[in-house]
């Protein structure tokens, strides 16, 4: 129930929500869970595997039970976690796992059943006639939240940061730690979760420096930057941190959660502790809750979660929770699992005392309390047990970011190995405010590296400071002790995996589930741990915990994908006539990361259709091709030419100015990297041609090498693919419209011959026309700067139209190119094609100095004869186009063994018959054989032929 | 994410960074098959302090080499 007075809520702002269909009410600052809470509701969720009714356990990050559905307006959470949620107006929450509700829920019987589910049961109890047959149905009875079917569209935003120091957590050891750190100088991010700052300040009524500590709070942050309702969620390498900013409650209003990238020169973990469960017989019932939790609801929302109290503990901290429930107007008892307890005014204090048994219908009416060995018991009437069993430091991202842990059995706890690093509060095992304000002083001096005269924070010391009585468990046969509420995990399923050998806790994790759940075993891993160092001998030291990975708190997928989602995944390439291609009809697809035109369908024209007229109109009347996106590399310097010399695989140095060559790049491994047209514009100037999708690595290969093994030599590289424009005119009508274009060039066949360029003039625009086919055909490559590229494009389209020019695509000049048997690498070659296995074995004969790939060239593997090579093969069927993977194979008895296989196949316009590239076992030497070809369990013939199909003389490239 | 010195840049991020692998001192064309394979292909893929060639791509281009320990991430001098 909500209380008349107290709590940060605004009572002015009234909020209405729905719970499972209720109208309920709430307050601006209240969560999910405190609303609840202030409306009476026990029973919150199901549980994961036995769908046993819970209620809300904690009020942080903690919270294993209160996972339910929100929807608030458009926004649909499937599994928001009910402590971390600010109320908004209008939300509409409902439970999960629970049919037809968490509160009547019909597969609450399963818990009936739950001796045939104990840890592991998936491979002993549904075992006959397999586990898959069982599968469909249990998924379907365990889980949280159901997915919605839309898609996510919604764009998340990601932002980039750097600081001096970065403080990680803001309660009162962070607070002081980013004040010293600043007044020390350095620059500041302070990353808190919670929608005010101050941590167990918001609900300690503490004093710092002799005023309320929350006033001090306010003062304390001045000129340090402050990411609120924040998560830092995972430490990275190198002081990088990931941060989830919930944006629910922005200024602005509601926005999805950002992503924060933080990188830091120091950090200060000050990340709080975690209260422990007690582990005792039904301690999972609805009505019991984190001693500390039950603290925050009352001070931070004003809610009393119950009238009648019992607060069992093994330590001191529980005793402020049962002072402030007394204030409250509460009935309140303490269960002291220690011997000697204090007297504490207005509140009865049982010592040696703990809760053997619970009870009551949706909910708690009544706590069995008595020694830990249950030798007697008191039923107590109560509806709320607060628990407490001790504190575990959230180590979670100080581990994550590389710190060692250590068990300390005085605090028992793992707490972190501060050498090095910047740590302060509670997660170093420091339960009083006194010392967390001067650790955290400390550690921001230290992050800062630098002095300060600011006086440290002080604060009264703590009272109570007794030790902690470590219980893990009570030894009460035939009881269920909750350890891990959210995967339904008990103290028995921990002891079962043990005495069935599950000894390292990476194991037990993973047979038992615990500690695998949404809340990540926040409250559950080291009672589990500890429960199997006892059943299993050993120290919990040495049994250790399990390995902390990010993330800290779930986040969501779409949160780290930011905008790289859709088509920004891998934003493509455009055109600089992109615009041109796609009003003429083009199907543009991604070829090498550039959205290219596929080719242009008419109306109602097929795909093949569409191919078949653009290659057979480029074959004998004329094409106009983009080629913008082949690669443009200007590589320049007096020793330009002994360079590249040294890079190619072919003779470059002896190459005159104004004439081009086909060249091959190798790989040190002697296998083709790249293929392309390399110019020589002058004496100490190239122009290379890499293909669209290997510029930048051909440009990175020239800078390796060049920096690496020849940096003496003069030259430098300078990519200007996005500089040019490119458009290819092929065809046997090519000539009269680059002669139409006008430009003075010489474009006689004695001045301008195939692989041949020229640089000239059109107007005032440089450009630049080159004599370089990939159709086999008569063809100019007119390069202009690419603003003038849609004016070259029209001027072209339009000095064609009487000779019917027409564009063609990728699709187009794949089938012209493979009737020519020019490869396409990557396509027709792989990670093991050399160049003699294409048949350009010159170079390596002519060549005489050291080139790139040369000596792995000389290798037996190398020169072996059975090399696979590049052939032509003709499918004996000429309708049948064999698919590109066909294997070529040799048929040996019942058996067959891989010849090679087709790189290339299509049907030939021109030649009216399906043709194909391959690389077959010695295909050279098999020249006119007929072969069978293998695929998909279909055998079919063809026969090896020379791989050029049309015009194997080349007179067409200069009619 | 690691943050790399590019002796010309300063630190930057590794995003800005190509990998290069461990370098290799190439042979001459006249050594062994053996030896050329070697330089080729192998490489000692070590755990612990490990010379690598990085390229800051994204940046000045420059290619250098630096030690980093592959088990801890640092950047050893």
């Amino acid at each position: 129930m909500r209380l008349a007075l107290g709590g940060r809520i605004d009572r002015a702002k009234k909020l209405s929500f729905t719970w499972n269909g209720a109208a309920l009410t709430g307050f601006t600052g209240d969560t999910i869970a405190s609303a609840l809470l202030a409306n009476g509701v026990k029973i919150v969720a199901r549980s994961f595997k036995y769908h046993r009714p819970r209620g809300v356990f904690a009020a942080w990050v903690d919270e294993p039970n209160a996972v339910v559905d929100v929807r608030w307006g458009d926004q649909h959470d499937p599994n928001a976690r009910a402590t971390l949620v600010s109320l908004q107006d209008g939300m509409v929450v409902a439970g999960v796992n629970g049919y037809p509700s968490v509160a009547h829920d019909a597969a609450g019987a399963l818990d009936l059943l739950h001796r045939f589910l104990p840890a592991g049961f998936y491979y002993k109890t549904f075992m006959t006639p397999s586990w898959h047959h069982y599968e469909p149905r249990i998924r379907a009875m365990a889980g949280l939240g159901r997915v919605g079917a839309a898609i996510e569209t919604r764009a998340f935003e990601t932002r980039n940061t750097r600081c001096d120091v970065l403080v990680i957590g803001g309660g009162p050891a962070g607070i002081a730690a980013a004040r010293a750190a600043r007044a020390a100088g350095a620059s500041v991010l302070l990353v808190d979760d919670r929608a005010e700052l101050g941590g167990s300040l918001l609900w300690d009524n503490a004093t710092i420096d002799d005023g309320p500590a929350l006033d001090w709070v306010a003062t304390a942050i001045d000129g340090v930057r402050v990411l609120s309702r924040s998560t830092v969620f995972g430490a990275y390498d190198h002081g990088s941190f990931a941060v989830l900013e919930d944006r629910a409650t922005a200024p602005t209003g509601w926005a999805e959660p950002r992503l924060w990238v933080v990188r830091a020169a120091q950090m200060v973990f000050a990340t709080g502790a975690i209260e422990r469960p007690l582990v005792f017989p039904d301690n999972d019932r609805p009505g019991i809750m984190s001693a500390n939790a039950v603290l925050a609801y009352l001070r931070q929302y004003g809610v009393l979660p119950g009238r009648r109290v019992i607060v069992a503990t093994n330590n001191d901290s529980a005793y402020a929770t049962a002072i402030a429930l007394r204030d409250a107007g509460a009935v309140v008892e303490i269960a002291d699992a220690r011997p000697d307890a204090p007297n504490i005014e207005g509140i009865r204090v049982r010592p040696a005392s703990v809760p053997l048994a619970t009870g009551g219908r949706g909910g708690l009416a009544w706590v069995d309390l008595g020694p830990c060995d249950g030798s007697r018991r008191e039923r107590v009437p109560a509806d709320l047990l607060a628990v407490s069993g001790g504190w575990s430091p959230a180590v979670h991202l100080f581990s994550q970011a590389g710190g060692a842990l250590r068990w300390d059995d005085t605090l028992a706890a793992f707490l972190p190995d501060a050498a090095g690093r910047h740590v302060a509060g509670s997660v170093t095992g420091a339960w009083d405010l006194a010392t967390c304000l001067a650790q955290g002083h400390r550690a921001g001096l230290d992050a800062a590296g630098r002095a300060s005269d600011l006086a440290a924070p002080h604060a009264p010391a703590s009272a109570l400071t007794r030790p902690i009585l470590p219980l893990w468990g009570l030894d009460l046969p035939g009881t269920r002790q909750w350890v891990d509420y959210q995967n339904d995990v008990t103290a028995k399923d921990v002891r079962l995996a043990a005495s069935e050998g599950y000894r390292s806790v990476e194991h037990l994790k993973r047979y038992t589930t615990l500690g695998m759940a949404t809340d990540q075993g926040k409250t559950s891993n080291v009672n589990g741990l500890a429960i199997l160092a006892d059943a299993t001998g050993q120290d919990i030291a040495a049994v250790g915990t399990t390995k902390f990975r990010p993330p800290f708190t779930p986040v969501p997928l779409a949160a780290i994908a930011g905008l790289r989602a859709g088509a920004l995944f891998a934003p493509l390439r455009h055109l600089p006539v992109h615009d041109d291609h796609v009003a003429l009809g083009a199907e543009m697809r991604d070829y090498g990361g550039w959205a290219r035109p596929a080719c242009y369908r008419g109306i109602g024209e097929t795909t093949a259709a569409a191919i078949k007229r653009e290659a057979t109109n480029a074959r004998f009347r004329v094409g106009l091709f983009d080629g913008s996106s082949l690669g443009k590399i200007e590589v320049q310097g007096s020793d330009a030419a002994a360079f590249l010399n040294l890079m190619y695989y072919n003779e470059v140095a002896n190459l005159r100015p104004g004439r081009l060559r086909y060249c091959l790049l190798l790989r040190e491994t002697g296998v083709v990297y790249d293929d392309g047209v390399v110019a020589r514009l002058a004496a100490d100037r190239y122009l290379l041609s890499p293909s669209s999708s290997h510029t930048a690595g051909v440009l990175a290969m020239l800078e390796l090498w060049h920096q690496t093994e020849y940096p003496t030599m003069q030259v430098a590289f300078h990519d200007v693919t996005a500089a040019w424009a490119t458009f290819a005119v092929s065809g046997p009508k090519s000539r009269e419209i680059v002669v139409a274009l006008g430009g003075g060039a010489d474009l006689s066949e004695q001045a301008l011959p195939h692989m041949a360029m020229t640089e000239t003039m059109l107007g005032a625009v440089p450009c630049r026309i080159a004599r370089v086919s990939f159709t086999g055909e008569r063809s100019y490559e007119i390069s202009v700067p690419s603003g003038y590229a849609h004016a070259l494009w029209r001027q072209l389209l339009d000095l064609g139209e009487a000779s019917g020019i027409m564009p063609y695509g990728i699709e187009s000049l794949s089938v012209l190119r493979a009737e020519k048997g020019y490869i396409l690498i990557g396509t027709d070659t792989d990670g093991m094609t050399l160049p003699v296995d294409l048949g350009l074995e010159g170079p390596l004969r002519a060549k005489k100095i050291d080139f790139v790939g040369k000596r792995s060239l000389l290798t037996p593997d190398a020169t072996r004869p059975d090399r696979r090579q590049l052939v032509g093969l003709l499918p004996a069927d000429p309708a049948v186009v064999p698919v590109p993977g066909t294997h070529a194979v040799l048929r040996d008895g019942g058996g067959k063994r891989s010849l090679g296989w087709i790189t290339t196949a299509c049907r030939s316009p021109v030649l009216q018959r399906s043709v194909a590239l391959g690389m077959i076992e010695s295909g050279r030497a098999r020249m006119g054989e007929t072969i069978d070809l293998f695929h998909l369990g279909q055998f079919s013939r063809a026969t090896i032929v020379a791989p050029c199909f049309y015009d194997p003389a080349g007179e067409k490239l200069h009619g | 994410m690691l943050a790399l010195p590019c002796p010309h840049c300063g630190t930057r991020d590794e995003a800005e960074f190509q990998f290069g692998g461990e370098p290799a001192i190439r042979p001459p064309s006249a050594v062994t098959d053996t030896v050329w394979a070697d330089y080729v292909y192998m490489r000692s893929n070590e755990k612990g302090p490990h010379r690598e060639l990085w390229c800051h791509a994204g940046g000045c281009g420059q290619w250098f080499v630096l030690t980093r320990d592959t088990a801890t991430h640092a950047v050893l001098p």
